[in-house]
């Protein structure tokens, strides 16, 4: 994770190469950040930073600050998608003079990150996971990782694990980022071997522990053998399905230790460059980048170390599609393809890479997953 | 694994009944306890909410899931018993202070469960009932816990003893006269105490079954409200015991629907297929209401402002 230097690299190459159209080195406005003195940087979480999952993900990144010179964290969990994260942000910024916010959640964005943006000229906020565009505020950005080449690569070796040829998801929110997930792992799985099916069970919240114990139960007896999820907390999915002796794909961040041998591999944030870098951008005076998107290739994203149930063959399998991932340009979404309801997504000889944009606004499943968007 | 398509469902709803209906169960006949004493306690979310963090605290610390529950039951009595001190003191209104302290449960839980949200604790131990069946899906459902079948057993006490116990007797009478109570030589407020303090032990150990069995894990959102639901379900059951039962198992079935539902192909409107417990609830208060008397079986004394 300590490759702080190297990552603000390949961030300020990637932000001036670009490979998104709307690349904002926009913001370069003289009241958009400050150049000398301690800075303190804000970071919000929706749950407990220490869930096994999305919120410790984003809390590694933020205590990977901690050490670097002239620079203060604060941090506030659990805090909810409401007006409850601008009084936070506001607190940040009146009491602890906070020059940069990280709310991290997805349902801070609009409207909540969008108002103290104008209300505050003068602060940086980047938002995990909402979509930036040039309406926005300047002040504003948003960031992202393309996790779904990680649940790719869970998809193959889930392929190489299972039996009955039926894969499980625990879905939170039908949005973008997680049908994206649930698609990656599908065909990931389907690139092995093109009859494996994947049913999906949406929760309909980030965080509800005992629906996502239902669901997992309902998947497994619905004859899936490997599961995976897309919730804020992995830990109630992983534990449950690896007690009913299902493989487990992890999420978020590295749940080997709740999952022991049914642990296979998982997809991981690594928040750490990301977030030293736009501090890096801030003490050289200028703004972060508006709008950030980058997968393995750039760091943003990591896999968990295989487990022993992973054959030879699952992790050669992976191993070789990850290189090409690390090339930059590996489409997920490759024509012929078509959704589950059999409407074409892609023609042949067409395919969606990591940035393409579309991918940004994905509202389907693909043709093999059971579940509907 | 066999494909058994819409019994899946049943199966399911049956295993789901079974797994996520003891919290409802313990916090109900708790709940029953103390409102049949003439008081509400809802605070009873957070003591719901304080049962399951320390419950796994011990856990993690101790090793033994059972000293869990133990401190669960224990810490639950506390939470109980303050709320009975504190309502016995004049001008107090239960309900109030029951919000209070089910804020205030929930904000020590939280406080004190910072340091156990990661590890992970040794589990409660559960009966395989299902080992005749040679269909996993069968297995699964019919795996249960001893503390459902404990909380089963003490509902049927419960019913029993309010009829045919004296204690069970002067907790009714003090529930639905106090003045006849206090004529016939009883102390009000101490039923009333020991009987917060009971409803309290019994949450906790609901609490324990949460974070040590299903979904067996300690993090803050663990109960997401069936503590408070778990407080209606005593409506809804008239404070019977047995019907707290039905109603515990009817709650818990009716949350395994939509997962269930999903998981053989009915996708759409999932969101409709969780409010079913609501919409449930809803329905059966509607269909029992009357404009012209008060719910029957209610507590004489109960929501009484003073």
């Amino acid at each position: 994770m300590e490759r702080g230097p190297v990552a603000h690299q390949s961030i300020s190459r990637r932000t001036l190469l670009g490979g998104t159209a709307v690349l904002g080195l926009s913001a370069l406005a003289s009241t958009g950040a400050r150049a000398a003195g301690p800075m303190t940087v804000g970071v919000i979480y929706v749950g407990p930073k220490d869930d096994y999952g999305y919120n410790q993900a984003h809390a590694k990144g933020a205590a990977a600050l901690k050490g670097l010179p002239g620079v203060e964290v604060v941090e506030e969990e659990n805090v909810r998608e409401t007006n409850d994260v601008q009084k936070t942000m506001e607190s940040m910024i009146n009491m602890d003079g906070a020059s940069l916010l990280l709310p991290t959640s997805f349902g801070y964005f609009d409207p909540h990150v969008l108002i103290e943006a104008r209300k505050n000229p003068t602060v940086q906020f980047r938002h995990c996971g909402g979509l930036w565009t040039e309406a926005n505020p300047k002040n504003a950005g948003s960031y992202f990782g393309y996790i779904a080449q990680g649940q790719y690569l869970n998809g193959i070796v889930a392929a190489h694990a299972t039996k009955s040829k039926k894969l499980g998801f625990v879905a939170a929110k039908p949005i973008p980022q997680v049908l994206n997930n649930i698609n990656g792992f599908l065909l990931g799985a389907r690139s092995v071997d093109p009859s494996i099916t994947c049913q999906v069970i949406f929760t309909g919240e980030w965080s509800l522990a005992v629906k996502e114990a239902e669901a997992t139960n309902a998947l497994i007896d619905g004859g899936a053998d490997v599961i995976t999820c897309h919730v804020d907390s992995p830990k109630v999915t992983v534990e449950t399905a690896a007690r009913r002796g299902a493989y487990v794909c992890g999420y978020h961040a590295d749940q080997s230790a709740l999952a022991k041998d049914r642990y296979l591999t998982g997809a991981e944030w690594d928040w750490a460059p990301i977030y030293k870098g736009f501090v890096a951008d801030m003490q050289a005076g200028k703004a972060p980048p508006n709008f950030l998107r980058g997968g393995l290739a750039d760091g943003f994203v990591r896999m968990s170390p295989y487990g022993p149930a992973v054959s030879e063959a699952a992790r050669k399998n992976a191993d070789a599609v990850k290189a090409e991932m690390m090339k930059g340009g590996f489409a997920i979404i490759r024509g012929p393809l078509k959704d589950n309801k059999g409407n074409a997504i892609a023609e042949a000889g067409k395919g969606f890479a990591e940035n393409a944009p579309e991918l940004e606004s994905t509202g389907y499943l693909v043709e093999g997953v059971k579940g509907s968007a | 694994m066999s494909d058994l398509g819409l019994w899946n469902v049943l199966i399911a709803v049956i295993g789901g009944a079974i797994r996520v209906s003891t919290p409802f169960l313990f916090v109900s006949l708790g709940e029953t306890i103390t409102e049949r004493s003439g008081r509400i306690n809802l605070g009873l979310e957070g003591t719901l909410v304080f049962g399951a963090m320390s419950a796994y605290a011990t856990a993690v610390l101790t090793g033994s899931a059972w000293a869990g529950v133990a401190v669960a039951g224990a810490a639950g009595g506390l939470f109980g018993l303050v709320h009975g001190w504190i309502c016995r003191l004049p001008r107090v209104n239960d309900v109030a202070l029951g919000i209070a302290l089910m804020l205030f449960g929930s904000g020590l839980a939280f406080f004190f469960g910072k340091a156990f949200i990661q590890p992970s604790a040794p589990q409660l131990p559960a009966i395989p009932f299902g080992n005749w069946s040679d269909l996993p899906q069968i297995r699964a459902a019919l795996q249960v816990n001893v503390l459902f079948l404990i909380g089963a057993v003490l509902s049927l006490v419960l019913w029993w003893g309010f009829r045919n116990t004296r204690t069970g007797l002067v907790v009714r009478i003090v529930g639905d006269s106090a003045e006849a109570a206090r004529a016939m030589g009883y102390d009000v407020d101490r039923v009333r105490l020991l009987a917060t303090g009971a409803g309290g032990v019994l949450a906790g150990i609901g609490g324990a079954y949460l974070s040590l069995y299903y979904p067996g894990s300690w993090n803050e959102g663990i109960s997401s409200g069936q503590g408070l639901m778990a407080v209606a379900l005593v409506v809804f059951a008239r404070w019977n015991p047995l019907a707290c039962f039905g109603a515990a198992l009817l709650f818990g079935g009716a949350g395994a629907l939509g997962p269930a539902l999903q998981s053989v192909g009915v996708s759409q409107g999932y969101y409709l297929f969780y409010a079913a417990p609501y919409v449930l609830t809803l329905g059966v208060l509607i269909a029992t209401s009357s404009p012209n008397h008060a719910l029957a079986g209610a507590p004489g004394e109960l929501g009484q402002a003073k």
